[in-house]
């Protein structure tokens, strides 16, 4: 599998179920578990996502400089404050920090 | 661009709001194009495939997920990665159904509606009273989030690829970050911030036994046990 064959895969998966959407019938939509299922599995893959590429470094858990960044992108959100400025904000704390030689 | 709206013409009112409300999402979503471009070159794949993947998958959600996937876990976590991408999809699915009224019409524009069918366009439509609003809302945010995310998703490419040390620009605090501001909008009551502190804590906690990518897809199922048996769930407030 290369990097290619990834990229088309999953590309083609997403599409796909955009497409499906169009072909049920929308009183699939009706029934509340379906839906509720769908939308908390969107809220677990982004928190795990986060987790994880918060603390995971080389197959294990390590606690660096992306910990305060990711704790003041919280805040930032929490304040309302733009993505991009957000992301951006997160970017150079955590440069920083490294810089400074606080943690690794 | 008209200063006075008259108010006895209710039906173009409603199609100049939802052309705004279009615009305003539309351009300042765009602007995340250039994180995606930059994160997912410094994760490893090249410009070509960081711009097809905004042109082919064209969804946020499931193209950060692919990119982190394979940051930490390169080709060996592609099945890992595809599986992340697809289930973040399934809500695009849902959005599908609920648009498919407001898009009507041939087969064909049906087709060109499910690629364009994403959070934003979903949002924006949904939220206009008319059924011509809702229809023109979710075009031109369609449109122009296509147009400005592939755009910004080559510039954040061409960055990327100038930048070298992806750690000393503080770029993986960057990914983390915009896994939370996709999360955040999201946390509206007790039940969606209870799964999500649960699967980033079963996410972190199985890191150091899984290969990459599977701790992710573990905490899935935190998701599927609360929205099949609705523990938290607005009954019980």
């Amino acid at each position: 599998m290369t990097v290619w064959h990834i990229i088309l895969i999953a590309s083609i998966a997403v599409l796909a179920l955009k497409l499906v959407g169009y072909l049920v019938p929308p009183s699939l939509l009706e029934r509340p578990t379906p839906a509720r299922v769908a939308n908390l599995l969107t809220v677990a893959l982004l928190a795990a996502l986060t987790a994880t590429q918060t603390l995971e470094a080389g197959g294990g858990v390590v606690l660096d400089a992306r910990v305060p960044a990711v704790v003041l992108a919280a805040a930032l959100y929490a304040l309302r404050v733009p993505f991009i400025v957000v992301v951006a904000a997160a970017a150079a704390l955590a440069a920083l920090v490294r810089f400074l030689g606080w943690l690794a | 661009m008209t200063e006075a709206n008259p108010p006895a013409r209710a039906v173009p009112d409603a199609t100049g709001a939802a052309v705004r409300a279009a615009l305003g999402v539309g351009i300042a979503v765009s602007a995340y194009g250039v994180s995606f471009g930059a994160l997912a070159v410094a994760s490893g794949l090249d410009i070509w495939q960081t711009c097809v993947l905004s042109l082919l998958m064209f969804s946020g959600g499931s193209q950060f997920a692919l990119v982190g996937v394979l940051a930490s876990g390169g080709v060996a976590a592609g099945p890992a990665a595809i599986a992340s991408a697809t289930l973040l999809g399934i809500r695009n699915g849902l959005y599908s159904m609920r648009m498919s009224p407001v898009v009507g019409g041939p087969w064909w524009r049906r087709l060109l509606a499910a690629h364009w069918t994403i959070d934003e366009s979903t949002a924006v439509a949904s939220a206009q009273p008319t059924l011509r609003g809702q229809r023109v809302g979710f075009w031109v945010t369609g449109a122009v989030i296509y147009l400005g995310w592939n755009l910004t998703t080559l510039l954040g490419a061409l960055l990327g690829d100038l930048v070298g040390d992806v750690r000393m620009y503080g770029l993986d605090a960057a990914a983390a970050a915009a896994f939370l501001g996709l999360l955040w909008p999201r946390l509206t009551s007790r039940q969606p911030v209870a799964v999500a502190i649960a699967a980033a804590v079963v996410a972190a906690v199985l890191v150091p036994w899984l290969p990459p990518g599977l701790p992710v897809l573990a905490a899935a199922v935190v998701a599927v046990v609360v929205g099949v048996t609705n523990v938290l769930g607005r009954r019980a407030r």
